[in-house]
């Protein structure tokens, strides 16, 4: 079984990227299992299975960063995948904390942006967009081809080894190259990783503690001025 | 080098094949694309734009030099033979203008020594097309609809300066058109414009005539219409100078109206 997980911003296009590339894979006879992971609701389950067929599922992350709740969660769904037949598991994910990023060795990481954000957009996402395999730009059907070939560049600049694809994914325009490359990648393995470094130290913040200051706080920390360092035992 | 561009015909919004033969663009030919909104042109020019390869809805192939077209030209904007003038009146990004350009300039023109020189081409391009000039430090979200356009004509022309040029109803953007299409066609390419404006089309070697989004017909330019282009040419010299002047918010005088009899 393959694995390919698929991150962005909110909107930018994953459902239909993703729509494109199972009605693809279908006319290829591969079964895809889908699984969403958003903060607090998704439909994406229901409208994918009632269009398509395919066993989906979906988790709220709730308190935790949907990228962090990938990691936990991923280990079962990929059971699941497999005990379903399926050959590709997709995962989209709305990766909000842009420190982390969700991609696993062993599996496609997909980051989704569109060419109508802000022109620093790629500046802003971090791991997400530099750990990719691929960046996929929907929307090339809302801008001119001057900005959307600028917007490339900006994706080229901040993420040199990153493959880029543009699409329509309202039409499926420029999908066959990204399932080409979906196909061809490697079957998943024991014991994968997290791609690249999560971001440094247990957080207290993100585990309830609300004072405000430094001094209040464990781990890593920092002061206004100069670097972070480490606070506790 | 790109000296012709073919485009394998695929099927129309129902479904149904259309044009059956292949259409030809020769280097130096001029082409319009012509039919009644909604009827597929736009799709048709953006078709030649992707390089389409049957996977787009509809099912269209575009050949190169009567071969499949490098990969490389899809993915690398250095290499893309193609500028395309799309009917987008807004830019989305709020770099200034001379950044954007500057940076537009670094992906088409590998050569980096002349870039100021050609953000400037670019610059004066576009001014000769618009009403006001365009101040090169504003950002490209504060330029106007017609601003907008005649920014992207003159990028097209200068910057990406390609073998191909597709143009989206140019008429419809409150430039100078007669000034653009002097301009552009000072150089030897092949020119394709979506158009409903019968200058245009009466310069053109041939019209390809969309309908319900199939290429339904392909007229080529006849004697008679010839004949009658330079008419057609007076008439609509007429019409812009009168234009013009209401632009300027000045009078009609029966001077300037008795050119139109
Ligand atoms: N014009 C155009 N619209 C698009 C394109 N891709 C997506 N959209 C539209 O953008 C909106 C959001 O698309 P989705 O696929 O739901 O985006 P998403 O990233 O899955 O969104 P969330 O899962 O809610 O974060 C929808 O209205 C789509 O129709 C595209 O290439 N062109
Ligand atoms: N061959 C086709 N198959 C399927 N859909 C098509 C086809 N051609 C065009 N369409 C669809 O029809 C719609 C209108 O097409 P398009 O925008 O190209 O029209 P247009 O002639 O440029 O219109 P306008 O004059 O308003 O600019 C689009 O949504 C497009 O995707
Ligand atoms: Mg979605
Ligand atoms: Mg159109
Ligand atoms: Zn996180």
């Amino acid at each position: 079984m393959k694995l390919c997980i698929c991150a962005g911003p909110a909107t930018t296009g994953k459902t239909s990227v993703l729509r494109h590339v199972i009605k693809k894979l279908i006319t290829m006879n591969l079964k895809s299992a889908y699984l969403k992971i958003d903060v607090q609701y998704a439909e994406e389950d229901e409208l994918l299975a009632s269009e398509f067929g395919i066993p989906t599922r979906k988790i709220y992350s709730g308190e935790l960063c949907p990228d962090h709740c990938n990691v936990v969660v991923l280990g079962e769904t990929l059971e699941w995948a497999q005990s379903v037949s399926s050959d590709i598991l997709l995962v989209e994910t709305a990766g909000l904390c842009l420190r982390c990023s969700p991609y696993v060795d062993g599996g496609m990481g997909i980051i989704v942006l569109e060419a109508t954000s802000g022109i620093n957009l790629p500046l802003k996402v971090g791991p997400m967009l530099s750990l990719a395999d691929t960046a996929v730009i929907t929307k090339i059907d809302r801008v001119s081809q001057a900005e959307r070939e600028v917007f490339r560049m900006r994706i080229q600049d901040v993420a040199p080894s990153v493959r880029i694809r543009e699409v329509n994914a309202l039409h499926g325009i420029g999908i066959d190259p990204l399932v080409e490359q979906i196909t061809q990648m490697g079957d998943i393995h024991e014991n994968m990783l997290l791609r690249g470094n999560p971001p440094v130290g247990t957080c207290t913040i993100c585990v309830g503690k609300k004072e405000i200051g430094w001094k209040q706080h464990f781990g890593i920390v920092r002061k206004l001025h100069g670097e972070v360092f480490y606070q506790g035992e | 080098m790109v000296k012709s561009i073919t485009i394998l015909p695929g099927s129309n919004r129902q479904g149904n094949p259309e044009f059956k033969e292949s259409i030809e663009l020769k280097m130096g030919n001029v082409i319009s694309i012509v039919g009644p909104t909604g009827s597929g042109k736009t799709t048709l020019i953006n078709d030649i734009e992707l390089l389409s390869d049957g996977t787009t809805p509809t099912g269209r192939r575009i050949l190169i030099n009567n071969a499949l077209p490098p990969a490389d030209y899809r993915n690398n904007p250095s290499r893309n033979p193609i500028a395309l003038i799309t009917q987008h009146t807004t830019f989305l990004s709020d770099l200034p203008v001379h950044e954007f350009l500057f940076m537009h300039a670094r992906i088409r023109n590998k050569n980096d020594q002349h870039v100021s020189e050609l953000i400037q081409k670019t610059i004066d391009f576009a001014n000769q097309l618009t009403g006001e000039p365009i101040i090169t430090n504003s950002k490209m979200t504060e330029l106007s609809g017609g601003q907008t356009r005649a920014l992207l004509i003159a990028d097209a022309a200068v910057i990406c300066d390609t073998p191909v040029v597709l143009l989206d109803e140019v008429e419809n953007a409150g430039i100078h058109r007669t000034r653009a299409l002097e301009l552009l066609r000072r150089h030897e390419k092949i020119f394709v414009f979506v158009t409903h404006d019968p200058r245009i089309a009466l310069l053109s070697d041939f019209r390809v005539i969309m309908k319900e989004g199939g290429i339904a017909q392909v007229l080529y330019t006849n004697h008679v219409e010839r004949d009658f282009a330079e008419r057609v040419t007076k008439l609509d010299d007429v019409l812009g100078s009168l234009r013009e002047i209401i632009r300027k918010g000045e009078r009609l005088t029966t001077e300037a109206l008795e050119g139109v009899l």
